[in-house]
């Protein structure tokens, strides 16, 4: 246990010494609504959005763009780097299996998530009137579940990525499309209904999010029940993560 | 008493035979060095050693341990230095020592021991901005912070400038020093010559020959060369009559002549009688480096 409190000390150390996953994974999302936010219009109730502005109806969607950041950039990029470098590898000469660098790592990586989270849930409300969760419970857990099902794929693209550049790669391209497919990039209004159905389950499940957050801007009728939502990332985010764990190589 | 046991230790990967056939003992204390052209299984056989790879055959003894059952047990008493193995670019150097100290069980004073590999005033200092040769004096200040009876050092010198190379041996002489056996494994003649007190010689997978530096250079036999260039033409008979000298050679100007014993006492007397000063002399001796060249019958690196 003391070796995984010092390790998740160190990794904290170094995650926060690295300005640009501390700027895009931890302040990006807030900054980006607080932009939008500065342009009147998006601040004005508007019908396409259910009668809620802009701002409120996408602020989840500018949270997932953080999240995936983390999830899918910072940690297969990090675990590649740790493997390839023989960060790993001369951890398991020690009597700590380099597994407890990982778990350290993907404890960081919440942790930084929970901070994005929060920065843009309280920017949201003092500046931009948006209001708290609806449902506080109900947004914790689609934010944990869809968080953690992103992570796993995040750390399945760092377990089958044979080398650095090709993790790098590979992450890159599950981010466009998880972000994408997600319907992040625009709003549900826009998209094919075969893709707004599908975003409901693709992590980190803006839609969710968007339910217990301002409940006026789902549109309950079409939408499928949170409780398959949330539980549709939770069991991703376990079967993903033991694809991940089981095709795992530590050099 | 033999700290480290290897009976006929066998691995293999797919089709390839890394180790075929090695056996080998380290006594307490001792500065052990596996020597060997790049891929004869030297880091393989460490890695079994160390419990880092299963073999496929073989009988292993660490301490007494058995590196595949008491891999916990020997990851706290056997310090290992990986060839290749870096540490994250924004770690200081007292945060590594202060994160590796917390995996033991007794570890080592930090302090002190970055004071041993000066490397005291690079506490502060990240990763990225050491120079190689810092960056292996804190590689193998981390296989010690756990206090280890025994330490594996994976191609210690390699890439480091001469400079740096000759500090690092006074390293491994300190820590032998202070009752640590150390295993050492180097493709490099003078490094293996100025460490070691026994070597194995690895070629192919399987052990060419084991001994101390000296007895494998008494091995490939005790001729030495001598080279000179003679004042004035010489008569070789002067010479070759000699019951040391074994043989003689012109190249060019200049004169090789081969013998055993006191080849050179007697040739120089030789020439001071007829007057004749020899320019250029030179003795050479067999080398480890020919030790390695007649038992694996391959260059060196």
């Amino acid at each position: 246990m003391n070796a995984l409190y010092r390790l998740t000390v160190a990794e904290t150390r170094l995650f926060l010494r690295d300005p640009i996953s501390v700027l895009f994974g931890v302040l990006f999302p807030a900054l980006l609504l607080l932009g939008l936010g500065s342009i009147p219009a998006l601040r004005e109730p508007a019908d396409e959005f259910g009668g809620v502005p802009f701002v409120e109806a996408w602020a989840p969607a500018a949270l997932a763009l953080g999240l995936g950041i983390l999830a899918l950039q910072q940690i297969p990029v990090a675990v590649a780097t740790y493997r390839e470098r023989g960060v790993l590898r001369r951890m398991s000469t020690t009597p700590v299996h380099p597994g407890a660098m990982l778990a350290a790592q993907l404890l960081v990586a919440l942790a930084a998530a929970v901070v994005a989270g929060a920065l843009v849930l309280v920017s949201a409300w003092l500046v931009l009137d948006v209001p708290l969760p609806r449902q506080p419970l109900a947004f914790a857990a689609s934010f944990v579940a869809g968080f953690g099902a992103l992570l796993a794929v995040g750390v399945l693209v760092a377990a089958v990525a044979p080398s650095l550049r090709l993790a790098t790669g590979l992450s890159t391209l599950a981010y466009v499309v998880a972000m994408f497919a997600g319907g992040v990039f625009l709003p549900a209004f826009l998209l094919p209904d075969a893709l707004v159905r599908l975003s409901a389950y693709v992590p980190p499940g803006v839609q969710g999010l968007l339910r217990t957050w301002s409940g006026a801007a789902a549109d309950a009728g079409t939408d499928p029940p949170l409780l398959l939502q949330v539980g549709i990332m939770a069991a991703l985010a376990v079967v993903v993560g033991a694809a991940a764990a089981r095709l795992f190589r530590w050099e | 008493m033999d700290v480290i046991e290897i009976r006929n230790l066998h691995k293999r990967y797919g089709t390839t035979t890394a180790v075929d056939d090695v056996s080998f003992t380290v006594g307490a204390g001792e500065v052990f060095g596996i020597l060997g052209p790049n891929g004869a299984g030297k880091t393989t056989t460490v890695e079994c050693l160390t419990g880092l790879r299963t073999p496929d055959r073989g009988e292993l003894r660490v301490l007494g341990l058995d590196p595949r059952r008491d891999r916990d047990e020997l990851r706290q008493r056997v310090g290992v230095q990986l060839q290749e193995s870096r540490l994250p670019d924004r770690q200081t150097v007292g945060e590594a020592m202060e994160l590796y100290r917390s995996f033991y069980r007794r570890p080592a004073d930090g302090g002190r021991l970055l004071e041993m590999l000066g490397l005291a005033d690079k506490r502060d200092t990240q990763y990225r901005r050491l120079s190689g040769g810092q960056k292996q004096r804190l590689a193998i200040a981390l296989a010690l912070v756990g206090s280890p009876a025994v330490a594996v050092l994976d191609e210690l010198t390699t890439g480091l400038d001469p400079q740096a190379r000759r500090d690092t041996w006074d390293l491994v002489e300190h820590v032998r020093d202070s009752g640590v056996t150390v295993v050492l494994v180097t493709h490099f003649m003078d490094e293996a010559e100025r460490l070691c007190d026994r070597l194995a010689l690895i070629d192919s997978g399987r052990v060419a020959a084991i001994d101390t530096p000296a007895g494998l250079v008494a091995r490939v036999g005790a001729q030495q060369r001598v080279r000179f260039r003679p004042s004035v033409p010489l008569d070789e008979r002067l010479l070759t009559d000699l019951p040391e000298v074994a043989d003689l050679q012109h190249h060019g100007e200049q004169v090789v002549v081969t013998g055993t014993g006191t080849v050179l006492q007697a040739v120089t007397s030789v020439l001071a009688l007829h007057h004749v000063v020899a320019h250029d002399l030179r003795v050479e001796q067999a080398s480890l480096d020919d030790a390695y060249i007649t038992l694996t019958g391959r260059r060196t690196a």
